[in-house]
C-alpha cells in the first residue's frame, strides 16, 4: 500500500517535471520561433500568394488581381529573365574553379610552408572584407582607359586590352574573376581543417609503399576530402544563386543585362518597376533552384561521397 | 636529406609569399591610392609607395566632408552590436532547448527551423518590405536589427555544441535544485562560451558587411550604414578616386581589426561547420 502510494507520488512528480520541461522548452524556443514566423515563414507564404497576382505594393490590397500562373508563363517568355537565369548558370562555373585552386593552395600551405597561419589570413582577407568596398576597388582596377590592370597589359605589349566591366563579352568573366578571388579563402579554410583530420600514418604507409606525391594526393587526399568537396560544392552553388550585392554594386546588371542575375532582376522588378506580383514569381523560381540543389545534395551525398 | 627538405620548404614559402602578395595587390593598391593626391592615382608605372603624400587631407576630407562618415560608422556599430546581442541570445536559447530539453513537438519545430534556413533571403525580401511598411518598421534601425537577428544558422551551429555537453553537468546542477533558467545561464552557456564567441564574431562581421538589407529597409541618409554610405559616396564623388579609396579603406579597417583579434575563432567557426552567411 505504502509502496503504491510512493509510486503514485513519483509518477506525479515525473509528470510535473515533464510539464515544467515542456513549458521551459517553449519559453526557450519561443523568441526564435516567433521571429522566424513573422520574418521568414509568413513572408514566404505571402510571396507565394503574390506570385499568382498582378499587384503593386504602393496600390492598396483591394487592387490585387489574381491571374493564376500568368506570371510564371510570362517569366519563360521574358528575355531579360532568361538572360539573367543563364548568367546565373554561367556564374556556377566559379565554384569548381574555386574548389580546385583552394584545394591546391590548402595542400601546399598545410604541408610545405612555414607560417601557416599567416598564409591562411592572407588568403582569407578578401572574404572578410565588405563586398561593397571590394567592388568599388575593382571598378577602378578594371577601369578600361587608365586603370592599373589595362595600363599593365598595354605596357607588356597588348595594344587593345579588354574593356572588362564595360564590355558586354568581358563583363561577366570579370565578375567571375572577382567572385573567385573573394571566395577562395573560405574554401581554403574549410579544406585546411579537412586535411588536418587525415591521419598521418596513411601517408607514412603510402611512403613505405613507394607512392609518389601525385599518387598520394590522388589516392589518399582526394578521396578523404571528398565529403568536404561535396559540402563546399553545394554551399557554393547555393550562394552563387543568391549573389546580389556584387552585381548591384559592381555593374548594376550592365552593360545591357550582360551581368544581370535573377536576384538583381527581382530587385529592379520589385523596387524600381514596382511589379510585386511578377517579382514574387521570380522569388519562387529562385527558391525552386535552391531547393533543387538541396535535393541533389540529399541524394548525391550517399552516391558520390566516399569516406 | 633533412637539409634538402628544409631548403625545399624555404623555397616553397618564398614562392607562396610572392603569390600571397600578388593576391593582396588589390588591397595594397587601394591603400596606396588612398594616400595619394588625385593626379597620381592612375600614374603608370604604379607608385606603390606614394612619392607625394596626401593622406591627411584625403582622410580628413572623407571623414569631415560632405558625407557624414562618422555617422555612418556609428550607425553600423550600433546595428551590428545590437543585432549580434539579440541574435546570440535568441539563438542560444533555442539551441539549448533543441539540444537538451524534451518537449512535445520538438522535432516538428526543429524541422520548421531547418526549412526556413533553405529560403533565400532574396525570395522573401519583398513581402518583408511590405510587412515592415505595415508595422511601421520600415526605414528604422529597429526593423533592420530585427531582420538580422533571427536566423536559423545560429541555432544549428550552437545546437551542435550544446549537444556535445555531457548531461552529468546538467543533472548534477538539477539535483541541487537548479531551475531551467539557472541551468541555462549558469551551467550550459558558460560551458559553450567559445562557440558563442565564434558565432558572435561571425554574426558581427556578416552584419557589418551586409548590403542588401540596409539597401532595402532603410531610406533616410542619416540612418545609412557604412556600406550604403561608401556606395553613395563612390557614385557621387565621381572622379575623386583617392577619396573613394580612403572611404573603402575606412570601411574595411575595423573589420580587419576584429578579424585579426578573433582570427582563431573566426577560422575555427568557418572550418567547423563551414558556416556561410
Amino acid at each position: 500500500m505504502r509502496f503504491k502510494k510512493n509510486k503514485e507520488k513519483n509518477a506525479h512528480r515525473l509528470m510535473l517535471k515533464e510539464k515544467r520541461e515542456n513549458l521551459a522548452g517553449y519559453v526557450f524556443v519561443g523568441p526564435m520561433l516567433i521571429g522566424l514566423t513573422i520574418l521568414t515563414i509568413i513572408p514566404a507564404i505571402l510571396s507565394l500568394i503574390f506570385s499568382f497576382t498582378e499587384w503593386s505594393f504602393i496600390a492598396g490590397l483591394d487592387k490585387m488581381k489574381f491571374v493564376g500562373f500568368r506570371n510564371y508563363t510570362q517569366l519563360v517568355d521574358d528575355p531579360v529573365f532568361i538572360t539573367s537565369f543563364k548568367n546565373n548558370l554561367i556564374l556556377l562555373l566559379v565554384v569548381p574553379v574555386q574548389l580546385i585552386l583552394s584545394l591546391v593552395l590548402a595542400v601546399i600551405i598545410n604541408k610545405s610552408v612555414y607560417f601557416k597561419n599567416f598564409f591562411k589570413v592572407v588568403f582569407f582577407m578578401p572574404y572578410i572584407s565588405s563586398i561593397v568596398a571590394v567592388s568599388i576597388v575593382f571598378q577602378l582596377l578594371f577601369q578600361p582607359s587608365h586603370g592599373p590592370i589595362n595600363q599593365f597589359l598595354r605596357s607588356i605589349g597588348m595594344d587593345n586590352p579588354p574593356k572588362w566591366l564595360a564590355d558586354i563579352h568581358y563583363a561577366l568573366p570579370s565578375v567571375m574573376i572577382i567572385m573567385t578571388w573573394v571566395g577562395i579563402g573560405f574554401c581554403l579554410i574549410v579544406y585546411m581543417a579537412a586535411l588536418q583530420s587525415i591521419p598521418k600514418d596513411l601517408y607514412e604507409s603510402a611512403d613505405m609503399d613507394g607512392a609518389g606525391p601525385w599518387t598520394r594526393f590522388r589516392r589518399i587526399t582526394l578521396p578523404l576530402v571528398s565529403p568536404t568537396t561535396f559540402f563546399l560544392l553545394v554551399t557554393g552553388l547555393i550562394s552563387s544563386f543568391k549573389s546580389f550585392d556584387i552585381i548591384k554594386v559592381l555593374t548594376e546588371g550592365g552593360p545591357s543585362y550582360s551581368t544581370s542575375v535573377v536576384t538583381y532582376y527581382l530587385y529592379t522588378t520589385a523596387f524600381e518597376n514596382l511589379k510585386t506580383g511578377y517579382a514574387s514569381s521570380m522569388a519562387w523560381a529562385l527558391f525552386g533552384c535552391v531547393l533543387l540543389i538541396t535535393v541533389f545534395q540529399l541524394y548525391g551525398q550517399k552516391k558520390w561521397v566516399n569516406y | 636529406m633533412e637539409n634538402k627538405s628544409k631548403l625545399w620548404k624555404v623555397t616553397i614559402t618564398i614562392l607562396m609569399l610572392i603569390l600571397g602578395i600578388a593576391f593582396l595587390l588589390p588591397f595594397i593598391w587601394m591603400l596606396s591610392a588612398s594616400f595619394k593626391p588625385e593626379v597620381d592615382v592612375f600614374k603608370y608605372p604604379i607608385e606603390w609607395i606614394p612619392k607625394n603624400w596626401q593622406a591627411v587631407q584625403n582622410y580628413t576630407e572623407v571623414w569631415f566632408g560632405e558625407h557624414p562618415f562618422g555617422l555612418y560608422y556609428w550607425n553600423s556599430i550600433k546595428i551590428s552590436v545590437l543585432t549580434t546581442i539579440i541574435s546570440v541570445t535568441v539563438s542560444c536559447m533555442a539551441a539549448y532547448a533543441f539540444a537538451k530539453l524534451e518537449f512535445i513537438g520538438k522535432n516538428v519545430l526543429f524541422i520548421l527551423v531547418l526549412m526556413t534556413f533553405m529560403i533565400p533571403s532574396s525570395s522573401i525580401i519583398v513581402p518583408q518590405f511590405i510587412i515592415f511598411r505595415w508595422l511601421h518598421l520600415f526605414d528604422s534601425h529597429l526593423g533592420l536589427i530585427l531582420v538580422g537577428s533571427f536566423s536559423a544558422l545560429g541555432t544549428f551551429m550552437l545546437r551542435q555544441f550544446f549537444m556535445g555537453l555531457h548531461n552529468e553537468f546538467l543533472d548534477a546542477a538539477r539535483m541541487d535544485g537548479a531551475g531551467q533558467r539557472i541551468l541555462f545561464t549558469k551551467v550550459a552557456v558558460p560551458l559553450v562560451r567559445p562557440a558563442i564567441a565564434t558565432y558572435a564574431i561571425l554574426r558581427f562581421i556578416w552584419t557589418w558587411n551586409d548590403y542588401q538589407n540596409p539597401l532595402i529597409f532603410l531610406r533616410s541618409d542619416h540612418l545609412s550604414t557604412i556600406q550604403i554610405g561608401i556606395q553613395k559616396f563612390s557614385s557621387e564623388s565621381g572622379a575623386y578616386y583617392s577619396l573613394i579609396m580612403a572611404g573603402t579603406v575606412s570601411a574595411i579597417i575595423p573589420l580587419l581589426l576584429i578579424f585579426i583579434l578573433g582570427q582563431k575563432q573566426v577560422m575555427e567557426g568557418i572550418a567547423m561547420g563551414g558556416v556561410k552567411g
